[in-house]
């Protein structure tokens, strides 16, 4: 591996056109909400800048996060970013494999010192010592540790790595940690969703790579640029949510006229993703435009909050199928008894006294 | 000077056993922020279960629109009328402070709750006068209504800043530090839900109370905060005077 070579030698190598490797560029600066001169910007960085090697590692997850980042809707986006990727560590999709493979990883450790980039999918259980999640023989939380020790940034893939997803899920047997939580001392990028869209991911890797810091984080530590809105704000039901048109129940006339989903539980209205302007499989439609609310996947414990299917969530405190409004008229109701008691008591009280008197 | 002496000492100012205790601002703001605790509540339950459907071109219906943009101008009433009422804490008379500072480090204080709780017990005979809240519900306001509000506020503009989004002032000095505290956005919804029942709870307690003793302790309660003064329809008895 030659310590100066940038990501257009590499893009080359493969095969890549200098027409598509500009047209990349535009594509990514789109992406990433940037004016159109910074596509030169872009094109200028790949081309002179040394390539940053990418460590993809996997611990407790399903895999979605690669499965949707193989999608991407401009191939050439995946294919470059994925090749640029696989040459260095990732087990899903690397031509290495077994002993070859771990040692890429070490090659990367050792040799890029404070220069590389770590993206985890899915995260390390710490319960039973971490023997929950095996890699290479040892448990995962050691590969993280180890990958990350000399890092120079970390990116945490979907909902596993960044919050916990449904692993994480009451009681968490393995007690499953979101990756923040292990490593400390690197700065951390969260992508959440379950798993996160394929553009957002291949954009954040590229501005990664390309400008060679983070992208502007929120406080969380999600990106801005994909993170910063509702999918309820762009969402295109929202007028029916306005005008107080609700899909009632499934499959109702309501349904078929595609008002909003908020009555069936959308959780748009609380969930930052990019879902609805961005969409999925190559912008072809997102979940609401199928006709199912926003089950919130990239938002922190959304596996915990009760139904999926109804507005008000769970509280877990006052037994399964309470909700603020169960909880809160039962203290209500509770409040009004005893006020009517005591209002009667008192008259009983007040004519007894007349009495006396 | 003990919380009674210095009530004996107002009163000793007027003739009659009546005592001005809440000022016009104080007056005008309680009714304000009735109505709109009032309309926050009703228009907060219905943004959380909406009513039926309508039909019709969305073009032309706003109706859930409307329930969110009256709640988010009672929302405003509610703030603006708190700031304000905040202020005159400072710039009103000693009762305008009373519902912020519960004088909790006074021993008075607490013997004081803990004879109004007997009132209400029905173990004491005849409740104790105040001029301004008795200790109880003195403590009560503070901790219901006060922080309750409080808690209404920051949430509320929490959620609000969702809506007008990263750059505003809603969304930076409150979103975004109070949706991670809470969690997630869903999370803050359903404290700001609980919120609700909070405060209808002590509006259930504050309008019970205010009837009984307007009745029961025979000084008025609830014309106060109409005329802004305090009869007390026993002369022979002061406020502070043991029974
Ligand atoms: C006594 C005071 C208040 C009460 C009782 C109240 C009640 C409620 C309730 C019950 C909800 C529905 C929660 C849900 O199920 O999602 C709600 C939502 C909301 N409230 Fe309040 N609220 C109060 C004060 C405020 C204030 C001061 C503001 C600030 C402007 C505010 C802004 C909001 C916003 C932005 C929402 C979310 C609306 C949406 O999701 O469409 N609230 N409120
Ligand atoms: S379908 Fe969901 S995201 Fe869309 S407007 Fe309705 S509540 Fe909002
Ligand atoms: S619409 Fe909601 S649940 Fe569906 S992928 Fe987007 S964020 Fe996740």
């Amino acid at each position: 591996m030659q310590a100066t070579e940038t990501f257009y030698d590499v893009m080359r190598r493969q095969g890549i056109s200098r027409r598509s490797f500009l047209k990349f560029c535009s594509l990514t600066a789109a992406a990433m909400g940037l004016g159109p001169q910074y596509a030169s910007q872009i094109a200028h960085a790949m081309e002179n800048k040394p390539r940053i090697p990418v460590l993809w590692l996997h611990g407790l997850e399903c895999t979605c996060c690669t499965e949707s980042f193989i999608r991407s809707a401009h191939p050439l986006a995946k294919d470059v970013i994925l090749s640029m990727i696989s040459l260095d560590y990732d087990d899903t999709i690397m031509a290495a494999a077994g002993h070859q493979a771990e040692e890429a990883l070490k090659d990367v450790v050792e040799n890029y010192k404070g220069n590389y980039i770590v993206a985890v999918e899915g995260n390390p259980p710490l319960n039973e010592d971490g023997m929950y999640c095996i890699v290479a023989g040892k448990p995962f939380t050691e590969q993280l540790r180890y990958a990350t020790e000399h890092c120079k940034a970390i990116i945490s893939w979907g909902s596993c790595a960044s919050y916990g997803c449904v692993q994480a899920a009451r009681p968490n047997p393995t007690r499953a940690t979101p990756v923040h939580k292990v490593i400390t001392d690197k700065p951390i990028i969260k992508v959440p969703g379950c798993p996160p869209i394929a553009e957002v991911m291949t954009a954040v890797i590229t501005y990664m790579l390309t400008f060679d810091k983070l992208p502007a984080l929120d406080r969380v530590g999600r990106p801005k640029m994909f993170y910063s809105q509702r999918i309820h704000d762009k969402c295109y039901r929202r007028p029916h949510f306005d005008a107080g048109q609700f899909v009632e129940s499934f499959d109702d006339e309501n349904a078929r006229k595609g008002y909003c989903l908020y009555k069936v539980g959308c959780k748009g209205p609380t969930t930052y993703n990019a879902c609805s302007t961005i969409r999925w499989n190559e912008g072809v439609s997102f979940p609401i435009q199928a006709g199912h609310g926003c089950i919130g996947c990239s938002e922190d414990a959304f596996w915990d909050k009760g139904s999926w299917y109804a507005r008000l969530q769970d509280i877990k405190a006052f037994g399964a199928e309470s909700n603020a409004d169960t909880v809160g008229t039962a203290a209500a109701a509770a409040v009004g008894t005893a006020v009517a008691v005591h209002a009667a008591a008192s008259v009983v009280k007040r004519v007894a006294q007349k009495k006396g008197e | 000077m003990s919380m009674q002496q210095d009530m004996s000492k107002e009163l000793q100012m007027h003739a009659e056993p009546a005592v001005y205790v809440y000022e016009a601002p104080i007056r005008i703001w309680h009714w304000i922020n009735a109505f709109a605790i009032f309309t926050l509540a009703l228009t907060g339950y219905f943004i959380g279960q909406p009513p039926p459907s309508i039909p019709g071109e969305p073009t032309f219906t706003f109706l859930f629109g409307y329930i969110r943009f009256f709640h988010f101008a009672a929302g405003y009433i509610l703030l603006i009328g708190f700031l304000f009422r905040v202020y005159w804490a400072f710039a009103g008379n000693h009762h305008a402070r009373q519902i912020f500072l519960p004088q909790v480090w006074r021993k008075d204080f607490w013997e004081g709750v803990v004879h109004e709780l007997k009132w209400y017990f029905f173990l004491a005979k005849e409740p104790k006068k105040y001029v301004g809240h008795n200790p109880l519900a003195t403590l009560i306001m503070h901790i219901m209504f006060v922080w309750g509000t409080i808690f209404m506020i920051v949430t509320g503009l929490a959620l609000y800043g969702e809506g007008t989004g990263m750059g505003t002032w809603q969304y930076d000095w409150f979103s975004s530090w109070v949706i991670p505290l809470f969690g997630q956005s869903m999370d803050v919804h359903t404290w700001h839900r609980v919120g609700m029942w909070w405060i209808i709870i002590f509006v259930i307690v504050h309008i019970y109370a205010a009837v009984r003793e307007d009745i029961m302790s025979r000084q008025t309660i609830i014309s106060s905060m109409i005329s802004g003064w305090r009869n007390f329809r026993d002369p022979s008895r002061k406020p502070g005077d043991e029974i």
